[in-house]
């Protein structure tokens, strides 16, 4: 039996950022000052596949590269290697025409419910620009696809001619969850979409994503450092560390019993309201720099079960039950 | 149909303040910019009405009546008519050449500010927008020519050019462009890496409507504020250039050239050949940087309240 | 049980902090008590703007204008610090009150070195000389977990991470073995595995050394682990406080109830949350009568007027006509 192809798909996707040298530094070097370009490995060789309907939920510290792996999902950030396919297709392949409208099918949801919504736009403008511009909506529908647009997202259409500074936080992260669906997309990026708001407000976006899957049958991707968040909403879960995905598992199974030492870790430390006056036990060491990873597994100087061969040799991402994938080298031993 | 949820209740319900009503309220809050402004539209309103408003026509020669030259302020004329800030040496009432001299300089600074904020914004954005080489040209001109006096610059231009107020313009643009591409340039800068401008390339909305719909509108605020300083630079310099002989001919002269003018008889105790004109050039510039301050602080979100 | 046999450290009677501004008056802290004991941590949550920080600004006296504390008593360890004449209130602040900030270069200069600033921190207040200062600062990094502290007092703030930078503020504010700390949010910014590590150190501070602190968040989670006591704030007042167990157990306020219902872990998964309907009022149109109105389900004619304090069950001050006394669990 073949598998179903995934909806989307990441091949080996890696995404270097590189702060090249100014003319100072290269002057510097001249006289041997030996400064080097500075090279992040945002993303390294990540594969990721995600099916029709689903809720994959991705995790990680600050800085392991979520967000970047989600703008190469939604086409902000080209990857430097590695390929994206919609539908067991090569989107670079496509005809230009076509990869523009696969493009509008995977739309992003941002974090800043300020920054994310340009300030000069009116809000008729912000969710309506694009379908126009693309020739969506007819200029006569124009009016009610806006007011049907706004509705969905619990917006009131008397809004339209209003700027964001007019609205509220939770407001505006409805505004930037219309103006990605006005273009009829099958997924959604969410890139820390509550961070921002309040958790008495948290709670409504959060149900308005749910309520939206239902109607629209979205697939999500959905970015969040809040594990709770996550647990409650993914069908599945990806932990990043440093660029690299440690862990996929589905929530349930994750959340019962993590396989890699850090998703244990990261699972031990979540708050939750059921503990009280708990005795933390810190995870040792620090999140190490992105622009100077650790040799090996880049876990190893924090990992209680560090060996010699973690230190040398970087683990594979290997399927160790069904449906589970894990990075490390403790799997091996079994 | 679900009924939309009660998140809907008017977000500012309180006082209603447009945004421009808050940038009108913050502004005034400055006794010294709202003075500035006062100050400020004085003049303009002198300058448009110059025609108008002034006793004479001090371009029209054959008004002039050299009996009348370098008398004191408050003298009357031949036909009765007082000469409220004194006379020059061709007769010439002050006060009106003021007047026009205000009309002349305003002209040239604000011409002048005027095309080269377009041609600057224009570098600006494209350096800022396409990034590697086209940049890294634009702004080492850009570098290059702010490191010179801009005085030195002006006046090698104007030595190659000629004298007239076409040129004079041509040679404050040259000098201010390169004021308007790099803090246009530095905003773009900040306001690409925003998430409204990445929505934007998600929506596929192509380039040229990305710079010039999202990107250049949200550019504008600092580009106001580097404005007004730059009017008020551009009229300072013109009234240099022409006080040292490079600028405007004498039949319509500026401010400058008023100062310049008067300045052999300030020794002499004919003060106000020079000083007035040297007065409402101090009150054109002040005026101006007052306003342009306040803006800056008020468009300023940092400061906001 | 809150009190027991220590003094309290720090008592807030009726605190009010407007700021006056060109729209109105915003009371940004109206009418706020608490007591803070020795060796207790006492959680301050609420939505964004709901005047927390401020409640911790005018206890350590940094209310800027258009800000004032217009009312209201706030006694350490039994001296009202409004009456004591400045420079003793500013000495008592700097040395025996800190506070820790969400963003740790709030405390940190960026252009000095880390025992520059140190020293220079405890010189302000005491008069040893420079080993000694030194000494302390050494001892003071060590104690809240940073490696090698002798090298790291020679580096500059940028050359720390974001967990690290935070843990030398906490290192300075412990410089004078302070007996009020008030962390505001200090672990927001930081990732998961970090937080654990300073609420660690925090936790470990309060036990061996009694120190009494007032923890700051919008994040219930944290208090439920950390605290003993907690206070839920909404639009600038109190409007339920008891200890942790009682209030995240029973909660008799609305709001704090639909605080906790929202919690997606109290959640069953997929299911929509519980939630608050409306949005946090702004304190310039701040409804008449209880400020939870708009939101709240329970409310009718009887909330038209601001409720008081009361008490319907022991030691559990909350403020609303109709606490949620029927459930239990
Ligand atoms: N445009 C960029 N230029 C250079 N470096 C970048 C850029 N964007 C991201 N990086 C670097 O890539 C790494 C991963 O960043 P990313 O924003 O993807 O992390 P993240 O997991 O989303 O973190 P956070 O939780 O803080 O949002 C970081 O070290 C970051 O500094
Ligand atoms: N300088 C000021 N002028 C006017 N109002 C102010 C000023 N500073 C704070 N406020 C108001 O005081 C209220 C309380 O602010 P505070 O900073 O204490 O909120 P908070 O509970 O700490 O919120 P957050 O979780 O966002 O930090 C806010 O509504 C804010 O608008
Ligand atoms: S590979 Fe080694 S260091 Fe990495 S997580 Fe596994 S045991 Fe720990
Ligand atoms: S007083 Fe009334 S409106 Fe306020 S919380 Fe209680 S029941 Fe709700
Ligand atoms: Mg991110
Ligand atoms: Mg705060």
């Amino acid at each position: 039996m073949n598998p179903p192809v995934p909806m989307l798909e990441l091949r080996q996707v890696s995404k270097r950022f590189v702060k090249r040298l100014d003319t100072a530094a290269k002057l510097g070097n001249f006289f041997g000052a030996g400064m080097r370009e500075e090279v992040v490995h945002a993303v390294d060789k990540v594969s990721l596949a995600i099916n029709p309907g689903e809720v994959v939920g991705l995790v990680g510290e600050s800085g392991c590269g979520k967000s970047t792996l989600g703008r190469i999902v939604a086409g902000i950030h080209q990857a430097n290697e590695g390929e994206r396919l919609w539908h067991g297709r090569v989107i670079a392949d496509m005809p230009a025409a076509e990869a523009r409208a696969t493009e509008l099918k995977i739309q992003m949801i941002f974090q800043d419910p300020f920054a994310s919504l340009n300030p000069r736009m009116r809000v008729a403008d912000i969710i309506g620009e694009a379908p126009v511009v693309h020739g969506m909506v007819k200029l006569d529908e124009f009016d009610d696809y806006l007011d049907q647009t706004m509705r969905r997202v619990g917006l009131d259409p008397g809004f339209k001619r209003r700027y964001p500074h007019q609205f509220s936080g939770g407001q505006r992260a409805r505004i930037g969850i219309a103006r990605a669906l006005a273009v009829k997309p099958e997924f959604l990026v969410c890139d820390e979409a509550v961070a921002a708001l309040d958790v008495s407000i948290q709670a409504q976006v959060l149900n308005l994503f749910m309520k939206l899957r239902a109607d629209l049958s979205l697939t999500y991707l959905f970015i969040s450092h809040d594990l709770g968040v996550v647990e409650h909403l993914s069908d599945r879960v990806v932990i990043m560390y440093l660029g690299r995905v440690v862990e996929i598992a589905p929530a349930d199974d994750l959340f019962r019993g993590p396989n890699h030492p850090y998703a244990q870790a990261l699972l031990a430390e979540v708050p939750r309201l059921e503990t009280r006056r708990r005795r933390f036990e810190p995870v040792k060491g620090e999140i190490p720099s992105p622009l100077d990873p650790p040799t090996g597994c880049h876990f190893h100087p924090r990992c209680p079960h560090a060996t010699e061969r973690c230190k040398r040799e970087a683990p594979v991402l290997r399927e160790i039950a069904p449906q589970r994938w894990s990075a490390c080298h403790l799997n091996d031993a079994t | 149909m679900t009924a939309p949820d009660t998140a809907l209740e008017p977000a500012l319900a309180a006082k209603p303040q447009t945004p421009f009503q808050r940038f009108l309220a913050d502004f005034f809050d400055s006794k010294i910019a709202t003075a500035g402004l006062v100050v400020l539209a004085i003049i303009l309103f002198v300058a448009i009405f110059a025609p108008w408003i002034s006793p004479q026509n001090p371009y029209d020669l054959s008004k002039l009546d050299i009996m009348d030259g370098r008398l004191e302020p408050g003298t009357k004329s031949m036909d009765g008519k007082p000469f409220l800030l004194g006379t020059d040496d061709q007769g010439r009432d002050m006060l009106s050449a003021i007047f026009y001299g205000l009309r002349t300089s305003l002209a040239v600074g604000v011409t002048a500010s005027f095309c080269a904020m377009i041609l600057g914004m224009t570098m600006g954005l494209t350096a800022a927008y396409f990034g590697g080489l086209v940049e890294t040209i634009i702004m080492r001109i850009v570098d290059i020519q702010l490191s010179f006096p801009s005085i030195l610059i002006a006046l090698i231009l104007l030595a190659v050019l000629g004298q007239g107020v076409d040129k004079i313009i041509i040679a404050l643009i040259a000098v201010q462009w390169a004021y308007y591409a790099r803090t246009t340039r530095g905003t773009a800068l900040v306001e690409r890496r925003k998430e409204y401008i990445e929505a934007a390339q998600c929506l596929a909305l192509g380039d040229r409507r990305v710079v010039f719909r999202h990107l250049f509108p949200n550019c504008l605020p600092p580009i106001i504020v580097v404005n007004t300083v730059l009017i008020a630079n551009a009229i300072a310099l013109e009234a240099t250039l022409s006080f040292l002989g490079l600028g405007l001919p004498i039949t319509e002269p500026s401010l400058g050239l008023l100062i310049a003018n008067g300045f052999t008889y300030l020794l002499s105790g004919k003060y106000w050949i020079s000083f007035f004109p040297g007065v409402a050039l101090l009150f054109t510039i002040v005026s101006i940087n007052l306003v342009g301050d306040q803006l800056r602080d008020v468009l300023n979100p940092r400061l906001q309240k | 049980m809150t009190g027991g046999s220590d003094a309290p450290t720090l008592v807030v009677e009726n605190l009010r902090t407007h700021f006056f501004t060109r729209a109105g008056v915003v009371k940004a802290v109206d009418d706020v008590s608490f007591t803070v004991t020795k060796g207790r941590i006492l959680g301050l949550v609420g939505e964004s703007g709901s005047g927390k920080s401020i409640t911790g600004f005018s206890i350590i006296g940094l209310v800027d204008p258009p800000g004032r504390v217009v009312e209201g008593r706030i006694l350490f360890q039994g001296r009202d610090l409004a009456s004591l004449a400045e420079n003793e209130a500013r000495k008592l602040r700097g040395s025996r009150i800190a506070m820790i900030f969400q963003d740790p270069m709030m405390t940190l200069n960026p252009v000095l070195r880390i025992d520059t600033q140190m020293i220079e921190a405890v010189q302000a207040h005491e008069p040893v000389d420079r080993e000694t200062a030194r000494q302390r600062a050494r001892d003071a990094l060590g104690k809240v977990g940073i490696p090698s502290p002798d090298e790291r007092l020679k580096a500059y703030p940028h050359q720390f991470s974001g967990g690290m930078r935070q843990r030398v503020a906490i290192a300075t504010a412990l410089l004078h073995r302070p007996e009020l700390i008030i962390c505001d949010e200090p672990t927001t910014a930081l990732d998961v595995t970090i937080q654990g590590q300073i609420l660690y150190e925090m936790q470990k501070l309060c036990r061996d050394s009694g120190t009494a602190l007032i923890w700051i968040t919008h994040d219930l989670s944290v208090i439920a682990g950390l605290a003993d006591e907690v206070c839920v704030m909404y639009a600038g007042r109190i409007v339920e406080a008891g200890t942790v167990d009682e209030v995240l157990d029973r909660p008799l306020h609305p709001y704090t109830l639909g605080l906790i219902g929202s919690v997606p872990s109290r959640n069953v998964r997929g299911r929509p949350l519980a939630q608050i309907p409306g949005m946090t009022p702004s304190l310039l149109s701040l409804p008449p009568g209880c400020a939870f109105r708009t939101r709240c389900e329970r409310a009718d004619a009887a909330c038209m007027e601001a409720p008081a304090i009361t008490l319907p069950l022991a030691n559990r001050p909350i403020r609303c006509v109709h606490p949620n006394l029927a459930a239990s669990s």
